[in-house]
């Protein structure tokens, strides 16, 4: 995919002589030495990374890490002490007040913030047209956009309301429209979700997702909690002291922590929610295929001793699960026959979870489907592989994580 | 102590003469300005037949600050004409206007720039200090010397009384509108003005309201106290009845400021609240 944004060894302190600060960094000199000798403080040290066009993009580390002040470098709200940021093939360091502004006007969606930042005198429909308005938008077509993506947001009805009159979650969904309504392509996202409780921080989250499928955005997100950088990521930048400690995507972190710091954070996570079908699943054992005769099916279901077997067509796709104590009195039925005919009949539905379904939800299908493994396919219906009950509590248990790569 | 007295008294006189004899031109802009504004309010006011007004300023507070008030104003105004002060009062009313008109053109500027540069802020402040912590009838020797004596002083005094609270709130309010509102203006590439315009002064609008009403408050204090260089209005009223040890009379003038102050205040007080 597209490079969107390219960092190249940018830093970033605060004071009055930033080369000294980046100098004695260079001796070996620690963070906190710098702050004491120089009263200076670094805010991010020689990062690089590249954001991929339509990807969302995860800062992840505790406060003080330097995962909002790198946001900030993104758009210049904080000037770089050193470093490129080149956002579709411009450097933006190099550009003067003005250029920075168009810039922004033509490239940002603006920003969402974690105290929603929407302006407390003006109405949803106001706030939302608040980045239009910038750029010079006449009223009807600005309120026109502005309206819609109201409605994409959920928050139709409530155009003439005031930021005061709405909760928490409501608040940022008129923030999340108010970048949305810009028509450009990055996203930064800073802590957005954070001042929500869990239950509608977490609809949130799916939210922008679903959004994120159709907008295709390209968004950097800023969070402290690890479970929302995997939920949200594509990938994920763990900092730590200014640095990045490690750029993958979630299984990659959780599979190969890069350092013990990244290792003890990735320990207290729910495991369940992040590791994918994909990363357990088995590859696809011998199916039934269609066209296959009664006796033949039952042939291949001895050979490997199962309960019972999948059944696809010829393109892989899943038609669903024979189990194997119907299919044997179903042939002593027709015994006497030279040809069975198939009965359909026999095909039961079977459970099936894509690629990247966690492994909660691999779960809640074994629950629904009480025989069987759980079929693993791709968009196309197309089996990928299959996953076994063992191997769901295998995965849950911390030994196995090395080994399920 | 020293040897010799520190010449401090000569020092500003001079000071002083050197300033009237090169800004000349300024003072005479100035009272022109300030005679023009007085005048026209003042005789504006003073057209309409005082139960119009009356009516009409009621009307207003309760609009504004609910029947209460408005009630309060209806009777303070009626027993200011019953009492034959009612020239007095428009005419004071007309001078703490004239005052705000300018406090508001000058401060609200001064308090924005104050706000946006640290350095300015730094500077303006002790001033601001000075202007205040000054006994209010120190700036009458130095009006009165620039403009000579009646009601231009008396503006310029209560404009330079009055001003610091107007300054000293617009900037705070300013300051105190959240980083995150500014970043988020400046993330979608708002110019200054824009910044200054669609977010900073509307979010700071209750705070920079409440110096308006507190300069006007200071303003009309002032203005009471210019009439000792002739400014004219209820302060007249209120020395002439020192003068002549009459109570009743001081009274009475004092009463009509104080109805006058209510008044003021219940309006510019609900300034905010109302449109909020």
């Amino acid at each position: 995919m597209e490079d969107k944004i390219v960092i190249r060894n940018l830093s970033k302190v605060f004071g009055k002589n930033p080369k000294m600060a980046l100098e004695a960094l260079k001796n070996g000199k620690s963070k906190d030495e710098i702050l004491n000798e120089q009263k200076q403080t670094i805010g991010v040290h020689d990062v690089n990374f590249t954001v991929k066009k339509s990807e969302i993009f995860v800062l992840m580390g505790l406060s003080g890490s330097g995962k909002s002040t790198l946001q900030r470098l993104i758009n210049r709200l904080h000037t770089p002490s050193t470093g490129e940021i080149v956002i579709d093939g411009i450097d933006i360091t190099k550009l003067n007040p003005h250029e920075l502004r168009v810039f922004r006007r033509k490239h940002f969606c603006g920003m969402v913030f974690q105290n929603f930042a929407i302006l407390p005198h003006r109405t949803v429909l106001e706030n939302v047209e608040f980045g239009l308005e910038l750029q010079g938008v006449e009223k009807d077509i600005r309120e026109q956009k502005s309206l819609e993506v109201i409605k994409s947001v959920g928050l139709d009805g409530n155009e003439d309301s005031y930021p005061s009159q709405l909760s928490g979650g409501m608040q940022q969904r008129v923030g999340l429209a108010r970048g949305l309504a810009v028509d450009a392509d990055i996203l930064l996202m800073d802590e957005a979700f954070s001042a929500l409780d869990p239950l509608i921080r977490r609809q949130m989250q799916d939210e922008l997702l679903e959004l994120q499928e159709k907008m295709q955005k390209t968004i950097v997100f800023v969070t402290h909690d690890l479970d929302e950088a995997f939920r949200l990521g594509n990938r994920i930048a763990i900092m730590k002291d200014g640095r990045i400690v490690q750029i993958g995507s979630a299984e990659e972190i959780i599979s190969k922590p890069a350092d013990d710091y990244v290792k003890a954070f990735v320990e207290n996570m729910n495991r369940s929610a992040i590791l994918t079908a994909g990363a357990i699943m088995l590859p696809p054992e011998e199916t039934a295929l269609s066209g296959d005769g009664p006796r033949t099916i039952m042939r291949k279901i001895r050979k490997k001793g199962l309960a019972g077997i999948l059944m696809t067509d010829t393109k892989k796709r899943v038609k669903g699960y024979i189990k194997a104590d119907r299919l044997a009195a179903y042939i002593k039925e027709n015994q006497s026959k030279e040809n069975i005919p198939f009965d359909e009949n026999l095909v039961e539905e079977a459970a099936s979870v894509n690629e990247d379904t966690p492994l909660t939800d691999v779960i809640n299908s074994y629950t629904e489907h009480e025989y069987g493994p759980v079929a693993v396919v791709d968009s196309d219906n197309r089996l990928k592989g299959v996953i076994v009950r063992g191997a769901v509590i295998a995965a849950l248990s911390e030994d196995h994580i090395e080994t399920a790569e | 102590m020293l040897p010799y007295r520190i010449p401090l008294n000569d020092w500003i006189t001079a000071a002083v003469n050197f300033l009237e004899e090169k800004l000349g031109v300024v003072f005479d802009l100035f009272s022109v300005i300030i005679y023009f504004l007085v005048d026209n309010l003042k005789d504006g006011m003073l057209f309409f037949h005082p139960l119009i007004l009356i009516v009409l300023i009621a009307g207003i507070t309760f609009y504004l600050a609910g029947w209460k008030n408005a009630l309060v104003a209806f009777l303070g105004l009626i027993l200011t004409e019953n009492i034959g002060l009612w020239e007095a009062f428009i005419e004071t009313l007309a001078l703490v206007l004239t005052a705000e008109i300018l406090i508001i053109a000058a401060g609200f500027p001064i308090g924005i720039w104050a706000a946006r540069s640290d350095r300015v802020n730094s500077v303006i402040r002790p001033i601001l200090d000075f202007m205040q912590t000054m006994p209010a009838f120190v700036y009458l020797i130095p009006a009165v010397m620039f403009f000579g004596l009646g009601l231009v002083p008396g503006v310029v005094a209560t404009f330079v009384f009055a001003m610091p609270p107007l300054i000293r709130l617009t900037s705070l309010g300013i300051r105190q509108v959240p980083k995150e509102l500014i970043e988020a203006a400046d993330a979608f590439g708002a110019t200054d003005m824009q910044k200054l315009i669609k977010v900073q002064v509307p979010v700071a609008k209750a705070t920079i309201l409440a110096g308006v009403n507190q300069s006007i408050m200071l303003g009309l204090s002032m203005v009471v106290i210019a009439a000792m260089i002739g400014a004219g209005g209820l302060g007249e009223d209120v020395l002439r009845g020192i003068q002549r040890l009459n109570v009743g009379q001081g009274f009475e003038a004092g009463l009509v400021v104080v109805i006058l102050a209510i008044i003021l205040d219940r309006i510019t007080s609900s300034f905010d609240s109302k449109k909020a």
